[in-house]
């Protein structure tokens, strides 16, 4: 068919599927290649340009924290009439859950199940 | 009332509708929501109707829409999330569907509206606590004890985590909602000067420009905040998803 890829196309035509997988396989390598490098564009031009962005997406964070305990320890009032003292309590531990979001959502903090997923992994290295 | 930058916010009925006490009638809001679905679904049937192996330029458009969408769901939740791939898939068309919707001239923006972003992320959170119960049993509250912490603190830790947990839906919605809206005014604040400057005679015509090269910036930025905004609300629903699939692995 064509010149500059002969000896590929000579296999291809010996044994068409195992050409195509190639082929295929080659390709998906390329793909993979692009992708990792479209990737790292993306994520350098999204911490350089939208700040904006980054900043309303931790203060949301921090907020909700704050919130959540402030609300919870509010109910906790009305329920068991131990009015300010959950309110107290749970708002301090809503300041705490904001701070550990707001870390969590730069990466500072780890998810709470990267620990556990390490260890899995170190076990399995062993067993293997 | 034209100046009035909240004005385009405003919930207004077209048909009242009262059952039992309890209002439900047909607002503006109702109206984009049916026409987001609508024209949702209308794009997307028509642009798949053809089904070329070489995609026509509609066609293209809904699949890479569907490749994005699968691509951050497969990477955040691994091909076991792709079972919730019809939810994720019509929260994130919704989301920037209705975004982008809100862009136009006289249009209402329904995501700019707090009841309505916060019932999209309880409706991921109570998937996630659902799916994460059937699935795992007792073991979702794994998600609540980190390993590692000494007893003497545990109890504190598991109290600031489920706070945590429980704070998810409320920053969804909120971040959702501050953008669209927070963008909307400014945009509404920078045209009214166009109109209020404009009219102080010919200085004012000079000066004017100034606020409407800054409306035609923001409107741009706005374009970008519509898409960003559905698709980080589209990475967090996956990442909670994941959650809900393994809790603790």
């Amino acid at each position: 068919m064509s010149s500059h890829n002969g000896d590929k196309e000579d296999r291809a035509a010996g044994n068409p599927e195992a050409g195509l997988s190639e082929r295929r396989a080659q390709l998906n390598r390329k793909l993979d290649g692009l992708k990792a490098v479209e990737q790292k564009a993306a994520r350098k031009s999204q911490s350089s340009s939208s700040g904006y962005a980054h900043a309303m997406k931790l203060s949301s964070e921090f907020i909700a924290g704050i919130l959540v305990g402030a609300g919870i320890g509010w109910v906790f009032d009305q329920w068991l009439g131990t009015s300010p003292l959950g309110l107290i309590v749970f708002l301090l531990l809503g300041f705490a859950a904001g701070v550990l979001n707001v870390l969590r959502s730069v990466g500072v903090a780890e998810q709470p199940d990267a620990k556990i997923q390490r260890e899995k992994d170190v076990q399995k290295d062993g067993s293997d | 009332m034209a100046n009035d930058p909240i004005h385009q916010f405003q919930i207004q009925k077209i048909f009242p509708i009262e059952v039992g006490g309890v209002d439900f009638s047909f607002t503006n809001s109702s109206l984009f929501m049916v026409l987001t679905v609508a024209a949702t679904c209308a794009f997307l049937i028509f642009s798949t109707s053809g089904r070329g192996l070489v995609p026509s330029r509609l066609q293209s458009v809904s699949e890479m829409a569907y490749e994005f969408v699968a691509g951050t769901l497969r990477s955040a939740a691994g091909t076991e999330g792709m079972r919730f791939f019809p939810l994720v898939f019509s929260l994130f068309m919704f989301v920037l569907v209705a975004n982008l919707f809100g862009m136009f001239p006289y249009f209402f923006t329904i995501t700019s509206h707090i009841i309505v972003t916060f019932a999209l992320a309880m409706l991921v959170i109570i998937t996630v606590i659902v799916y994460g119960f059937m699935r795992n049993g007792m073991k979702f509250l794994k998600l609540f004890v980190p390993s590692g912490v000494p007893v003497a603190l545990l109890p504190l830790v598991t109290l600031i985590e489920v706070i945590s947990f429980l704070s998810r839906p409320i920053s969804l919605s909120v971040r959702l909602f501050a953008n669209m809206l927070a963008g909307h005014i400014t945009l509404k604040v920078f045209s009214g000067f166009i109109v209020s400057l404009s009219a102080l005679g010919a200085v004012g015509i000079f000066g004017s420009i100034l606020p409407l090269g800054m409306t035609v910036a923001l409107t741009a930025l706005e374009f970008l905040v519509a898409f960003l905004q559905a698709y980080v609300f589209t990475v967090l629903t996956c990442m909670y998803l994941n959650d809900a699939i393994h809790p603790s692995h």
